[in-house]
């Protein structure tokens, strides 16, 4: 039942903290909740549909369809996360001075929060997918410990949101003018995490090259494993062994949110 | 800037054309998975060459190859085969596991 719990609780675990930066990030906003319910339902959806056509995809593109449609998923969250993040250093600032004011933005045609939407599903679509073909693989397996192993695996679901909820409420208790310039670099190194690794798949697929397996091994000082190491990873990118190719993507994707970032607000 | 834009597209694109892709003549390490376990658990494979694992999934649940110390995560289908390409790995010892069964489903690649 542990074990079960274990497994469900670290595929849940990345997609519940990202909602719960999501969240923090759209304080204060009209309709949020609408948005990252959608969100939300449509990655549990979406999650369903690849763990049921995970057979179809792992044998597309040669084998490497898993690959390929990973690292997809990765960059349309990146390309999303770096589009709030433009649009909110062109009105992230009156935001956190009138709170009130931005539901009139927003219905103005303000921010999209369909953006964040797409952001919270292709999290859970990703994580969640994995999660549903392993307990799909228990109930398939039947056995007289079945029960336990889904109830073990709802502890697990259970435990990942409430991590979620925690990062979210911690947040909140940071005060309103510095909420959004905080989550706004949670978002930056969300992006850039999730850029390196989407690179990674793409090494996976074989179509990028490596540029070096490992530029270091901090796995002695920070195990990838442990629970420390898997928020890291979430939260900035932490990764115990990187490649070469992962480096530049975060560097990359990092560099360019920040520079758009003030281009536009400079333009303002 | 659309220029450094376009330039940055362009050398990405160039990037994948000139990545190796898989090569056919690859080295191929076979592994089954039955009952949890891989067979055999361990797996010695050359360094600083591309090697290919063919894993076969013979068990009737699916099942995640997952390696934190060689970065690849792959889920095979129940009744499946996927393929893992590794490498060019400096010699040492990488550990793999079967992320749904952690417990049983555990092996090694040593690099030599």
């Amino acid at each position: 039942m542990l074990g079960s719990a274990l497994i469900v609780f670290r595929e849940v675990f990345e997609a519940a903290l990202i909602v719960g930066i999501v969240l923090a990030a759209t304080q204060g906003v009209p309709r949020r909740s609408f948005w990252i319910a959608l969100g939300i339902a449509g990655g549990v959806f979406g999650a369903g549909l690849v763990a049921a056509f995970a057979e179809t995809i792992a044998g597309a593109a040669e084998g490497f369809g898993q690959e390929y449609f990973n690292a997809t998923v990765m960059f349309i969250a990146v390309g999303m996360l770096t589009w709030h993040q433009v649009w909110m250093s062109k009105h992230g600032r009156e935001m956190a001075k009138h709170m009130s004011e931005v539901g009139k933005s927003v219905k103005d045609g303000g921010q999209p929060l369909y953006v964040l939407a797409v952001v919270v599903g292709a999290a859970i679509l990703r994580e969640g997918s994995e999660a549903v073909l392993f307990l799909y693989g228990i109930a398939a397996s039947g056995g007289d410990s079945q029960a336990q192993l889904i109830g073990g695996g709802l502890i697990g679901l259970l435990g990942g949101v409430v991590c979620g909820a925690a990062l979210y409420l911690g947040l909140l208790r940071i005060p309103t003018r510095q909420l959004f310039a905080v989550t706004g670099w949670m978002i930056i190194l969300l992006a850039a995490g999730m850029a390196s690794q989407g690179a990674a798949f793409l090494v996976q697929a074989g179509v990028l090259p490596a540029l070096g397996d490992q530029i270091w091994n901090t796995s002695s000082f920070l195990a990838q494993d442990s629970m420390l190491g898997r928020v890291m990873h979430t939260l900035v990118g932490y990764d115990a062994r990187p490649a070469g190719i992962q480096l530049v993507f975060y560097g990359v994707t990092l560099v360019s949110i920040i520079s758009l970032s003030k281009w536009i607000a400079r333009k303002q | 800037m659309r220029h450094a834009v376009s330039s940055l597209f362009a050398a990405s694109l160039a990037a994948l054309v000139l990545a190796a892709p898989a090569q056919a003549d690859d080295a191929t390490f076979n592994l089954t998975l039955k009952d949890h376990r891989f067979d055999p658990q361990s797996i010695e494979v050359p360094a600083g060459k591309k090697v290919k694992l063919l894993i076969k999934n013979l068990d009737s649940a699916a099942e995640e190859f997952d390696s934190d110390d060689l970065h690849r995560e792959k889920v095979i289908p129940a009744g499946h085969e996927g393929v893992v390409i590794i490498g060019p790995l400096k010699a040492g010892t990488y550990k793999f596991q079967g992320e749904y069964n952690p417990k049983t489903a555990s092996g090694t690649i040593v690099v030599k």
